[in-house]
C-alpha cells in the first residue's frame, strides 16, 4: 500500500511520478475500480471521469493539508468525507453547467467519487501529513494516473466495441463491433487484460535483469 | 459519528490508535462545525454560481428536442396544464399550486400553432427513461420524439434514441379522442417487433423489448391524461393574445403569485 | 411484467441488474473478502442488513430536503447519515446480539466506505421509488451481492487447486473471473420481460 510515512517530505520528483506507475491507484493497489470499470465505455466519459476525480482529489487533498493541525484525530475521517462530498457535489454542478449529454452519460457516478477509496485513503495516508504543496503535487501524480488509466481503459472498450475513438471512425465500417466490450463483462476483461500485460512486461523486466546479472554463469 | 469514527480507520492505520490524545468533545465539535460551515458555503456558492447555467442549458436542450419532435417551429410558449386550467409558465418561476404538467407550445413564424411537445417518463431497463413528444392537435396523431434521458444498455436498449426503424413510428402515431373527449380512442401499445398493423401501435426493436415497451407505456399514460386536457383548452393555446384570461381560473398572469 | 411492481424491482436488482457485476457497485469487498465462502457469506449479510437501513434513512432524508427545498446538500446528508447509521447499527448489535455481532462486527464499519451502499441511494432517489419499492430494491440489491460473492468465492476456493500461468495470478484471475460471472448474468437480461 501507500508509505505510511509520518515525517514530511521533501518535494522530488517522485512524488509527482510515484502515482503515474510506481503507484499507480488502479493498475497497482486496484483502488476505485468502481468507476473505472462503470463508465469507461466510452473514451468521452472516461476523460471525463478522470478530470472530476483529479478535481476532487487535488482540492480535497489542498484543504486536508491545510486543515491538518486544526483536526482531531477522532473526527478526522468525518470531516475528510465532508471535504470530499462538497468537492463532489461542486464538480456535480459544475459539469451540469458544462453539458448536460455528458452529465447524463455519467449519471450516478459523478456522485459516487465521494466513496472512490483513492481520494480518502490519499487525505487518510498523505495529505493529513504532508505540507500543502506536497500535498498538491502528489495528489496531481495520482490523479493524473487514475486518469491514464481510465483512458487506457476507454480508448480499448470504445475501439473494440463500437470501431470509434471520441467519436470518430477508426476501424472501417466493415468491422464488426464487439458490443460486449462496452458491456459490464467487457469492463471486467479489458482491466484484466492491461494487469496480465503489466505483469508480463514487469516478469519480462525482471528476467532479463536476471539474464544480464547471471551472465557470467549462463554465458547467455 | 463523531467517536467511533475511529474504527473506519484501522484497516489502514492500526497504528493511530496509540497515538490518539485526549480531546475535548467541544474541540471535536467545533471542528466539525467549522467544516460543515465552509462545506456548506462552497456548495451554496457554486449552486448559485452554476443555477442560471444549469437552466440555460436545460432550456436550450428542451428547445433543440422540440424541433426534432415538431417540425418549423419558431417560436415556443411554456404552459402549465391541469385539471384546474392552464395557466403561462414564465422560466424562473414556481410551479402553481395545482398538480399537472409543464407543456411546450410551439409556433412557427406566422404564429400559427404547430403542435404541443409534452415530457413522458417511465422505467425502462436500467434505469428512468424520460423523454419528450410532439403531439399535433390538427391530426391528432404523435409527431416525433426525443429521447432526453436514458441509461439503457449500449448497443441494445440505447437503440431507441436512434434506430431509424423505431423512430419511424412515432411521425405519425395515431392518438385518437375517444367519442366523449375522456381519454385515447385507441390504446397505444407496443407490439412485437415486426406485428404492427394500426396506426395506434408501436413496433418493438428486437433485442430491446423492455426500452420499446417502456416508451409505448409512458406515451400511452400522458396521452391518456393530458391530450383531452390540450383539446379542452386548444383555443387558448391557438390564441394566446387574443384571449388571455379565459382559462377556467382568474387572469392566468396572477394566478401563480396570489397563490405562491 | 410492469416494471414498477416490486417483483420486478426485486429481480432486476439482483439478478439482471446485479450491483456488482453488471453496475460494479462494491467492487472492493467483492475482490477483497471473496476468498473464502464462509466469510463472503457473513460480509454479503452484513451489507444486505446495512443496505436495507441506509435505505429507509436515504429515503426519510430525501423526504426532508425536498420538503426544505434544499436537494444540493443531499450528497453530504447521504454519506454523513449512512455513516452514522451504519455505527448506530454496530452499537445496538453489539450490546443486543453478540452473536450477531460477532459474525458481522468486522464487516460492518468497512461496509460505510463501500460505494454499493451509496450507489443504492442515490439510484433509488434518482428512480424516485416510494417506500415499498425502497424495500424491494435495497433487498435485492443486498440478495444480489450475496450471491455474487458467494459465487466468486466458491469459483476461488476451486481456483487453488487449479494451476494458474504466474503471470496472470491475483488479480487478473479474479478479474478475467468476474468477467464470466458477469457475461453468465448477462443471460437474465430479458427476465420479465414479457414477450420473452
Amino acid at each position: 500500500m501507500t508509505t505510511l510515512t509520518n515525517q514530511e517530505e521533501t518535494i522530488t520528483l517522485d512524488t509527482f511520478t510515484r502515482g503515474l506507475w510506481k503507484e499507480n491507484p488502479v493498475f497497482v493497489m486496484l483502488l476505485g475500480l468502481c468507476p473505472v470499470l462503470a463508465v469507461t465505455n466510452t473514451t468521452m466519459n472516461a476523460i471525463a471521469m478522470g478530470l472530476a476525480t483529479l478535481f476532487v482529489l487535488v482540492a480535497s487533498s489542498t484543504l486536508v493539508s491545510l486543515l491538518r493541525k486544526l483536526i482531531p484525530k477522532q473526527v478526522r475521517i468525518a470531516s475528510y468525507i465532508i471535504i470530499i462530498a462538497t468537492f463532489v457535489t461542486m464538480v456535480d454542478y459544475l459539469i451540469q453547467s458544462i453539458s448536460l449529454d455528458l452529465y447524463n452519460a455519467l449519471g450516478a457516478f459523478i456522485q459516487l467519487i465521494v466513496v472512490n477509496c483513492v481520494i480518502l485513503g490519499r487525505a487518510e495516508a498523505y495529505a493529513s501529513k504532508q505540507k500543502v504543496s506536497t500535498a498538491i503535487i502528489n495528489a496531481l501524480g495520482m490523479g493524473v494516473g487514475f486518469t491514464i488509466a481510465l483512458l487506457c481503459l476507454g480508448v480499448t472498450r470504445e475501439l473494440l466495441g463500437a470501431g470509434t475513438i471520441l467519436g470518430f471512425q477508426v476501424f472501417s465500417t466493415s468491422f464488426e463491433p464487439w458490443i460486449v466490450m462496452i458491456l459490464p463483462p467487457g469492463g471486467f476483461f479489458v482491466l484484466g487484460s492491461w494487469l496480465l500485460l503489466f505483469e508480463y512486461i514487469k516478469q519480462r523486466k525482471q528476467q532479463t535483469h536476471l539474464n544480464v546479472t547471471g551472465v557470467v554463469e549462463h554465458g547467455s | 459519528m463523531n467517536h467511533s469514527d475511529m474504527t473506519l480507520v484501522q484497516p489502514v492505520m492500526p497504528q493511530s490508535k496509540q497515538l490518539q490524545p485526549q480531546t475535548p468533545s467541544f474541540a471535536m465539535i467545533q471542528t466539525l462545525a467549522g467544516i460543515a460551515m465552509l462545506s456548506g458555503f462552497l456548495v451554496v456558492l457554486v449552486y448559485q454560481v452554476t443555477k442560471p447555467i444549469i437552466a440555460e442549458n436545460k432550456r436550450l436542450a428542451i428547445e433543440k428536442a422540440i424541433s426534432v419532435v415538431l417540425s418549423d417551429v419558431s417560436a415556443k410558449r411554456d404552459y402549465f396544464l391541469g385539471d384546474e386550467g392552464l395557466v403561462l409558465f414564465d422560466a424562473g418561476q414556481q410551479s402553481p399550486s395545482f398538480s399537472g404538467e409543464k407543456i411546450y407550445a410551439a409556433y412557427d413564424d406566422k404564429d400559427e400553432l404547430r403542435g404541443v411537445a409534452l415530457e413522458a417518463a417511465a422505467t425502462g431497463y436500467q434505469d428512468v427513461i424520460r423523454i419528450l413528444y410532439g403531439y399535433d392537435p390538427s391530426c391528432q396523431c404523435v409527431t416525433g420524439i426525443k429521447v432526453l434521458k436514458m441509461a439503457e444498455t449500449p448497443g441494445l436498449g440505447d437503440k431507441i434514441a436512434f434506430d431509424a426503424d423505431f423512430l419511424e413510428n412515432f411521425i405519425a402515431l395515431d392518438a385518437q379522442l375517444n367519442v366523449n373527449l375522456g381519454g385515447l380512442q385507441n390504446e397505444i401499445v407496443t407490439v412485437k417487433h415486426g406485428a404492427k398493423t394500426e396506426p395506434w401501435q408501436i413496433d418493438a426493436i428486437s433485442g430491446a423489448t423492455i426500452s420499446s415497451n417502456a416508451i409505448g407505456k409512458m406515451i400511452n399514460q400522458s396521452g391518456q391524461k393530458v391530450i383531452p386536457l390540450i383539446n379542452k383548452h386548444l383555443n387558448e393555446l391557438k390564441h394566446p393574445e387574443k384571449e388571455p384570461g379565459k382559462t377556467s381560473e382568474t387572469n392566468p398572469e396572477a394566478t401563480p403569485e396570489t397563490k405562491e | 411484467m410492469d416494471p414498477d411492481s416490486l417483483t420486478f424491482i426485486f429481480i432486476n436488482a439482483a439478478l439482471s441488474n446485479n450491483f456488482v457485476l453488471a453496475l460494479f457497485l462494491g467492487l472492493c469487498p467483492f475482490l477483497g473478502v471473496s476468498a473464502k465462502k464462509e466469510t463472503a457469506c457473513n460480509m454479503g449479510l452484513a451489507t444486505m442488513f446495512v443496505m436495507l437501513v441506509s435505505s429507509i434513512s436515504a429515503f426519510s432524508i430525501n423526504w426532508l430536503l425536498i420538503e426544505f427545498n434544499i436537494q444540493f446538500l443531499r450528497l453530504i446528508c447521504y454519506i454523513a447519515v449512512i455513516a452514522s447509521a451504519v455505527q448506530l447499527v454496530e452499537m445496538v448489535v453489539k450490546k443486543f446480539s453478540p452473536t450477531l455481532f460477532r459474525a458481522l462486527g468486522i464487516f460492518l464499519p468497512l461496509i460505510t466506505t463501500n460505494c454499493a451502499i451509496l450507489g443504492l441511494a442515490l439510484f433509488q432517489t434518482f428512480r424516485e421509488y416510494n417506500f415499498l419499492q425502497c424495500l424491494a430494491f435495497s433487498l435485492g440489491a443486498g440478495v444480489g451481492f450475496t450471491l455474487a460473492l458467494l459465487l466468486m468465492a466458491g469459483l476461488r476456493e476451486k481456483l487453488e487447486l487449479a494451476r494458474v500461468p504466474t503471470v496472470s495470478q491475483g488479480a487478473t484471475m479474479s478479474l478475467m473471473l468476474a468477467g464470466l460471472l458477469s457475461l453468465a448474468f448477462m443471460g437474465f437480461a430479458g427476465l420479465g420481460s414479457g414477450h420473452g
